[in-house]
């Protein structure tokens, strides 16, 4: 099962069986090796052809709906855009995204930035109380162009897989949320910076970011969050500065 | 394990994230903010299929040099006149409110140097009128929207829970009884109401488009129900997808100056009644005709031998070469994206191989203008649904705004309907407990070394694939329907490997594998019955349409027996009498 | 219902596993040479205060093989902070030049180009 021939691939994916009471282990599977098969499709043939019990979550296989992150020899990546001859001749280590609670296999439960994702607000603040729709708000490339970096995260987790800082502490806001908040403060339609800042500011937010620097290194779609957060904590002590200096101006 | 509790009751419950189930979710919200309002789907939110869609979505502006009714009846010709045009008149009517407003909530539509909302066109467009971001359209307009219901504490969500079954008694659907899969209990949700936005089917067959998630899990259980499914022969190909994993490469591709050409560099889409090369595009022309012609060009120009041969079937290729870099890299970054990804190909220097590929369900769940699926307290939208404003061909970036604009409908009608409907019944329970019965009894079964969810559902795409493609016969389908049969035989015989509960992938897959196999079903069976060649349905047996016959829906329904029966629904005409469907001439 | 989920250890040594996890962990270290380097700075200051015998022992001091290899590290780790730091400043800065932002060469350039300047003006002040 684990030939590795020039045309053959061992996966060693980790397993965990929750109704065990045993931790993950490493079982190794032989998959084909072709040049366009990826580490989902490797284990898409796991699970079709040698054990039907493995469990992992994937579903647009083009990189677009951020189900399939999984820790692939140590790096979190999409496993739909991450090739199995990057890796020969192997074997290549598959495991559940690290820092978060492992539900089965190659699951893990993410329900920790679910819960985060609203606090940040993300969603179109406005000053004033638009109740009849007349005509879009106007926006030109350039503000587009402002934000959109940002708007890119598709949830996918990588960049709390690969924070060391969510690992040591599971209550920092951490990288897509706040890169989150970020596209809505630069998105010239938004007016609600200050309330997002508000949240930001605590110490779960942007300062329990030490900037490793890694979140943006493993973003597949390039979004940069730790400079998200390094351009919040400008924005933060800013704040913290006019609050020193004009009192009364502070918490407008 | 706690299994067969009813842990909440609601007003209004969505089945399905994407954007028709959070459309209608935020539109309830927002107008009925008493009713208690729930959203259950078998993956996150963001995760849906509609996170895919890459092209656009169309919406007439008015006070441009477009109307309306040139909306409206490039549907109409572009449906094959199948659609119905009271729907199609709401559609295009409500479209553009309802895009402005997704721009209000923050999708970052693509812009002109002014600051207004730029317009591409699209396949059997007579006007630019698709708004779009960058090709990430439909990413962006589903975060947009999914991030905005986050504003409304109230909407509870039921994120990965997996529906096995609706609740019916008394003539109303009641809730469902669906599976947490997080910790794999087997639980009830009574709701009121119920809205179907579970997406399409694409996953019957073996090269699509879709997404893993697109089982038909609505439409399956609609006909569980009792409700009927309408117009299931009509599937679409899309006439560009990329060879081996079926990628979209999108049509806003061709939409600006992309050219498809065969294996001699030809573009031999004039060679079909397509209308004339020219340089730059010229609309409901060519590569912009629809995508059922396309589709079926492709057909013919590879019997005659011009297409070419690759690892994965038949191709011709798509030309972006002399739309230049900029171009690409601000229009069309993630064709580009994917081409270097998937291909190891860069659209800037080298040619796109493609061939069509199975994309969209134009039938689905039976329902009204207002989203009523034919069943007390059962509403659909988005693809799930079947309206009709698609008939027997969508045109592309319509999907999007219908999920939208039925999303918002049938959100409302079945508050409205939620407001004023008796309470649960007690029978449910007993249904409940059948249905704990019968998913615990299919946890127990011991999987044999034979067979199994994997190889079965392979056996039935590749049977729905030689039965039922670009081209069909009688004997074609009847054969599938034969073979869908055994196959039937052997799901319901699939035991179960994995014994834990959480996160019992085995188990959805094999619940999964039940539903595409009653789609597979009544894709077949419409198709026989309908004796004619009408948009996506080309059969070589009956090569011409038949407005006589078959200017009509087809509704499969269940007999208590459980076969299916097919029976005939007129399509509504209201100013467009059915005629030549013309492009390029 | 009881927990069936499996929660991964923190490792003690988990910053070995990666060379940037490495780097970071001792650009974090490096702020306790900082410190040091401070208090050095601050003993000088002081023993040139006290008049020429306490500056002649503080420089005896200094000269002690324990003290310059404190001083070697501390040197060594401070090059370490400041090349970590200018590589991520760029990223914390969206500088935009006509609608252009900034490249990322252009801001680390830059800071180079001040390090030598302010180090240049003190070597002038000091060496004069």
């Amino acid at each position: 099962m684990t030939d590795e021939s020039d045309d053959n691939i061992t996966m060693r994916v980790t397993r965990y069986r929750p109704d065990k009471n045993d931790p993950p282990v490493p079982v190794d599977y032989g998959v084909p090796l072709r040049k366009e098969w990826t580490v989902l499709d490797g284990l898409n043939h796991i699970k079709a052809e040698q054990d039907e019990s493995l469990a992992f979550r994937w579903s647009c296989r083009m990189g677009i709906c951020g189900s399939c992150g999984m820790n692939v020899d140590g790096e979190p990546r999409l496993t739909c855009a991450t090739f199995l001859s990057d890796y020969a001749p192997g074997p290549v280590r598959v495991e559940p995204l690290a820092n978060f609670p492992v539900v089965k296999d190659l699951v893990v439960d993410i329900n920790d930035f679910m819960e985060k994702l609203p606090r940040v607000k993300p969603w179109i603040i406005r000053d004033d109380d638009v109740t009849e729709i007349d005509g879009e708000y106007l926006q030109t490339p350039e503000e587009l162009d402002a934000y959109k970096q940002f708007s890119m995260c598709i949830n996918c987790m990588l960049c709390y897989a690969a924070c060391p800082v969510y690992g040591l502490d599971p209550d920092f806001m951490g990288p897509a949320a706040i890169a989150l908040a970020e596209r809505y403060d630069l998105d010239s339609r938004d007016h609600g910076a200050r309330e997002r800042l508000d949240v930001l500011i605590e110490h779960e937010g942007v300062w329990g970011c030490t900037f490793v620097g890694e979140c943006t290194r493993v973003c597949p779609k390039h979004v940069d969050p730790a400079g998200a957060i390094q351009r919040y904590k400008v924005k933060a002590a800013k704040e913290s500065v006019m609050a020193f200096l004009l009192p009364r101006a502070a918490g407008r | 394990m706690a299994d067969g509790e009813v842990v909440a009751d609601h007003d209004v419950l969505m089945i399905g994230g994407g954007l028709a189930g959070l459309r209608a979710a935020v539109a309830i919200a927002e107008t009925s903010a008493h009713l208690d309002v729930a959203v259950m789907s078998k993956v996150y939110p963001m995760r849906s299929h509609s996170v895919s869609a890459e092209g656009g979505a169309a919406g007439a502006i008015a006070d441009d040099d477009d109307t309306l009714d040139e909306h409206a009846y490039d549907t109409v010709s572009g449906s094959d006149w199948l659609g119905d045009q009271d729907a199609i008149e709401a559609f295009v009517a409500e479209a553009p409110r309802e895009l402005l407003q997704l721009e209000h909530w923050g999708c970052p539509w693509s812009r002109q140097p002014d600051g207004r909302i730029a317009v591409r066109a699209f396949g059997g467009m007579k006007k630019m009128r698709t708004w779009f971001a960058a090709d990430k359209t439909g990413f962006h307009m589903l975060h947009a929207l999914f991030q905005t219901t986050l504003k409304y504490r109230e909407v509870t969500r039921y994120d990965e829970w997996f529906v096995t079954r609706l609740l019916v008694d008394d003539g109303r659907v009641q809730g469902v009884v669906a599976i947490e899969l997080m910790t794999g209990r087997i639980q009830a949700v009574t709701a009121k109401a119920v809205v179907l936005a579970t997406g399409g089917c694409g996953k019957v067959f073996p090269f699509t488009t879709n997404a893993n998630i697109n089982t038909g899990d609505g439409m399956a259980l609609a006909l569980r129900a009792g409700a009927p499914l309408k117009d299931m022969e009509f599937v679409q190909y899309h006439p560009t997808g990329l060879p081996f994993t079926g990628i979209l490469i999108t049509e806003a591709a061709r939409a600006e100056g992309g050219w498809l050409v065969n294996a001699d560099g030809y573009r031999y889409l004039q060679d079909y009644d397509l209308g004339t090369p020219s340089p730059t595009p010229v609309l409901r022309s060519m590569e912009l005709g629809p995508r059922d012609r396309l589709s079926q060009a492709f057909v013919h120009e590879a019997e005659k031998g011009r297409t070419t041969a690759s690892p994965y079937g038949e191709v011709v290729h798509l030309d972006l070469r002399h739309l230049g870099e900029k171009l690409i890299d601000s229009k069309l970054p993630f064709v580009r994206e994917l081409c270097l990804k998937y291909e190891r190909i860069d659209p800037v220097h080298e040619l796109i191989p493609v061939r069509p590929v199975i994309h969209y369900m134009m039938g689905g769940v039976h329902t009204d203008i207002d989203g009523a699926a034919g069943l007390d307290g059962l509403y659909a939208a988005g693809e799930t649904a079947c309206v009709s404003i698609n008939g027997a061909n969508r045109l592309g970036s319509n999907s999007l705004p219908e999920c939208l604009v039925f999303g918002a409908r049938s959100g409302r009608a079945a508050a409205e309907y939620a407001g004023s409907a008796p309470p649960t019944t007690a029978a449910v329970q007993a249904q409940v407990d059948d249905e704990v019965r019968r998913l615990r009894a299919l946890l127990d079964r011991p999987a044999g070394d034979d067979d199994g969810v994997a190889r079965i559902r392979e056996e039935l795409q590749s049977t729905m694939e030689e039965a039922a493609g670009i081209y069909r016969t009688g004997p074609s389908m009847e054969k599938g329907a034969d073979a869908v049969q055994a196959l039937r035989e052997r799901a319901d015989a699939v035991g179960i490997r994995d014994t834990s509960r959480p996160f019992n992938t085995e188990l959805v897959a094999a619940l999964e594998l039940a539903n595409l196999v009653d789609i597979g079903e009544c894709i077949l069976l419409s198709g026989l019955a309908r004796e004619e060649s009408r948009g996506a349905h080309q059969r070589t047996d009956f090569p011409a349409r038949d407005d006589e016959h078959f200017l009509a829906h087809h509704l499969v329904r269940r007999a208590d027996d459980g076969s299916p029966r097919i029976e005939q629904l007129p399509v509504t005409i209201t100013r467009w009498p059915p005629g030549e469907r013309v492009y390029g001439r | 219902m009881s927990d069936t989920r499996y929660h991964p250890p923190v490792r003690l040594f988990w910053w070995t596993t990666k060379r940037s996890y490495f780097l970071f962990v001792m650009r974090e270290l490096s702020s306790l040479f900082v410190a040091w380097l401070v208090l050095f700075l601050i003993l000088l200051v002081r023993a040139v205060s006290r008049g020429e015998a306490a500056y002649e022992s503080f420089w005896d001091w200094a000269d002690t093989p324990w003290v310059v290899a404190i001083n070697l590290l501390a040197f060594a780790f401070l090059v370490l902070h400041t090349v970590t730091w200018f590589n991520l400043t760029p990223q914390a800065m969206d500088l935009r030049l006509r609608g252009r932002r900034l490249p990322a060469s252009a801001i680390i350039g830059a800071q180079y180009g001040g390090l030598l300047v302010v180090s240049a003006a003190i070597a002038w002040l000091v060496l004069r």
